[in-house]
């Protein structure tokens, strides 16, 4: 792995569920970057990015939120997020909360300018090309809508992963295919939702692999709640504690041995 | 058409119970989205062609005064008329006037969703005319008596044997030994009885795929002919239409045609593509006598201008819902209206208005898909979340989630608050599933562990983890 000669100055976007309910997604995003040559600082003033008020039309308080966001991270080279989702609702919908022409959208340009989903930054932005992990198994890929289609992120995790010790990618019947989460969509409507996830989770059972990996914590609580009320063994986990290697913490839904 | 959106909920809750429908659905999720990327990757030039159909389509929207004033000149010119209809009712009214003057009593039809929107034909039978649908799904569901569930194949939803049944209860004169076990021995039974109705017919009524402001013609793409035979054999030819069918040139429509079929059927082009100028001349040997268009505002005009203008650009290909998972897990009947799927859920609301369809724009997961497919880009969930803008600056949403969301912004909005509330509340959450690592059921998460279990948060949370890092890293350099 290449070491860049100046650290880039990189802050970490959490994200509101890594922060809350898998803390170890952040350590592993944090890993990755540092091993990367990066400098990462976690702004305190930070709590979500605002994607549940804006998708439910409450445009004030997701203004409010942005305006928070970029205040605190405001003097980084980079700002980075474990999720293709919130990393889209920084890039692409930041700006188009405010007012063309008006300060604030100036301000949201640059900053969202400055935002990449964590592994596109690594592999496209880094150049890394290899990460040095282990991870004894076979492993199948889903691909989270905003990621896959607000920014185009499907070889990127891919190639990583064929860089991991003993990682054996096995693909699933049309992995770009939403897993029926959608945010609140899954509480609102939950019975389409559970039909969704369904056919997602037989998809996930018809790839023979072990581990289920894919970019966003919330496809994947959904993913993993409904293999395990299926009783399924699949295990579930962050792409990024795959590919740091942080492999310790139990599985998405699983009890400490 | 009679809405039940409002009603969404439980259409929803109704067709995910439809063994037989969720069967008929898997279908449309495989065929329909292989045939498409097929002809899309065969085609280097696809995605520069949604480009300029897109730009097409824009540039008419922008000067549409313009381009239907010089439609409705070279349909008069040519020997044809043009009606203008601003509402539902103007445009029954205007086709029965048309139908009386004939004294028509059998009206066939092909090819015409707008005529689902204007309830033309329960319309024409309430006033004495038998309206025939022609086209072979049309023609089931008319047996039936039910409505589309899919903008090019109506029929979707229906299976082979309920065919047959249908067929066997209405087609009277069928021996009881008649095979009608076959795709094909179905098509034949109703080839042989549609065969009579073209003759029959007085008056024949189609839709239009596009109005073409230089020729003043109308253009319509089938698969069966079934579309020729309604407007060549009756002595009179109506075309309905609503106003953004209006396209410039001939050259426009050649080019916006190579996106049409290949993101609807996966086809290079549909079997028949039918241009219609005027009335019979008079060296033709066939074809009508009076050539009647009938065009239809029905609230298209008030979105003109406004952040919906882009749908308008729709040329109802399917390819949103045929890519859709919401469509795919309820098909379309349960959207209540006209239009399903993605389209409808923006369609909907703008022409029946978000009190009726505000469900609509919400059952979506935003997965984007239909975005990515839509032949003339139009930016689905983007317009989706405008209606839920609307709804919410009107208060339209449950209070139960508006309470809830409120209150969630509270926090988010105050870091120091929220990470205070957060290490509380998420501290709690996890000593109550150490033990198993998830929840089956928990009080106020009802939405989430009805069909799946909730995982437990790990412990602390990061920002809390993070800060006990960085302290020991300050007091170790230290």
């Amino acid at each position: 792995m290449s070491v860049q000669s100046a650290s880039p100055r990189v802050a970490l976007f959490v994200t509101c569920l890594v922060d809350l309910f898998r803390p170890s997604v952040g350590f592993a995003a944090v890993k990755l970057l540092e091993d990367a040559g990066c400098d990462v600082s976690v702004p305190k003033a930070q709590t979500c990015c605002g994607q549940p008020a804006y998708n439910s039309g409450d445009m004030e308080d997701a203004r409010a939120i942005a305006k928070a966001t970029i205040k605190a991270f405001e003097g980084y080279d980079y700002i980075v997020a474990p999720s293709g989702s919130c990393s889209g609702m920084l890039m692409k919908h930041y700006p188009e909360l405010f007012e063309a022409g008006s300060t604030w959208r100036t301000r949201a340009e640059a900053f969202s300018d400055r935002v990449h989903e964590l592994v596109s930054f690594l592999t496209d932005v880094l150049k890394v090309e290899s990460v040095e992990a282990q991870f004894p198994g076979t492993l199948t890929y889903h691909d989270s809508c905003s990621g896959l289609r607000e920014l185009g992120i499907q070889a990127q995790p891919r190639k990583l992963l064929g860089s991991v010790e003993g990682l054996e990618l096995k693909e699933m019947p049309d992995p770009d295919v939403c897993c029926g989460f959608g945010g609140t969509f899954c509480v609102k409507y939950a019975d389409i939702s559970n039909t969704i996830v369904s056919k997602k989770t037989k998809a996930i059972r018809a790839s023979g692999a072990g581990t289920l990996a894919a970019g966003d914590l919330g496809c994947l609580m959904n993913m993993a709640g409904k293999l395990k009320r299926e009783g399924s063994a699949i295990q579930v986990r962050h792409v990024a504690e795959v590919l740091a290697g942080m492999t310790d913490e139990p599985p998405i839904g699983e009890k400490r041995r | 058409m009679q809405i039940t959106s409002p009603r969404f909920k439980d259409n929803a809750r109704d067709a995910l119970a439809d063994t037989q429908l969720q069967r008929a659905l898997s279908n449309v999720e495989h065929n329909f989205i292989d045939k498409r990327r097929i002809v899309a990757d065969a085609l280097p030039e696809f995605e520069a062609l949604r480009d300029s159909a897109r730009d097409i389509k824009n540039h008419t929207l922008a000067h549409m005064d313009l381009y239907l004033e010089e439609y409705e000149s070279k349909v008069t010119a040519s020997g044809g008329h043009v009606h203008w209809a601003e509402t539902a009712g103007d445009a029954c009214q205007i086709i029965l006037g048309i139908c009386r003057e004939e004294k028509a009593r059998t009206v066939t039809k092909g090819k015409s969703i707008v005529t689902e929107e204007i309830g033309l034909n329960a319309f024409l039978e309430e006033n004495g005319i038998t309206p025939v649908e022609t086209d072979l799904g049309e023609y089931i569901i008319q047996l039936r008596g039910e409505a589309p569930s899919h903008i090019i194949a109506p029929a979707v939803h229906v299976n082979q044997s309920q065919v047959e049944e249908d067929f066997r209860r209405v087609h009277t004169h069928l021996p009881e030994g008649r095979d009608l076990s076959e795709p094909t021995t179905l098509l034949n039974e109703a080839r042989g009885v549609l065969r009579q109705k073209y003759f029959d017919a007085d008056v024949g009524i189609t839709g239009a795929n596009f109005l073409i402001a230089e020729t003043g013609s109308s253009v319509i793409v089938t698969n069966e002919g079934n579309g020729d035979l309604t407007q060549t054999l009756p002595r009179v030819h109506i075309v309905v239409a609503t106003l953004e069918k209006v396209t410039p040139t001939l050259e426009d429509v050649s080019q916006i045609l190579r996106v049409l079929a290949r993101s609807a059927t996966g086809q290079d082009m549909s079997v028949y593509t039918t241009f219609s100028t005027g009335p019979k001349r008079a060296a033709d040997p066939d074809g009508p006598e009076e050539y009647h268009v009938v065009i239809l505002d029905n609230g298209r005009s008030g979105m003109l201008g406004t952040e919906y203008q882009d749908m308008l650009r729709c040329i109802r290909c399917g390819a949103c819902m045929n890519h859709c998972p919401v469509y795919h897990a309820i098909g379309g009947h349960a959207y209540g209206w006209v239009y399903p799927g993605p389209m409808g859920a923006v369609l909907t609301p703008s022409l029946m208005g978000i009190d009726k369809a505000g469900h609509l724009p919400n059952a979506s997961t935003f997965c984007g898909r239909c975005e990515s497919v839509c032949p003339m880009r139009i930016p689905l969930p983007k317009m989706m979340r405008h209606w839920r803008t609307r709804e919410f600056e009107r208060h339209l949403q449950p209070s139960a989630a508006r309470y809830g969301l409120g209150l969630w912004a509270f926090f988010a909005r105050r870091p120091a608050l929220y990470q205070l509330a957060t290490r509380l509340a998420i501290g709690v959450l996890a000593m109550l599933g150490a033990r198993r690592g998830r929840f089956s059921s928990l009080p106020m998460a009802g939405g989430w562990t009805r069909h799946r279990d909730l995982p437990a948060p790990q412990g602390a949370t990061f920002q809390q983890l993070w800060s006990r890092r960085e302290k020991t890293r300050r007091r170790n350099a230290a």
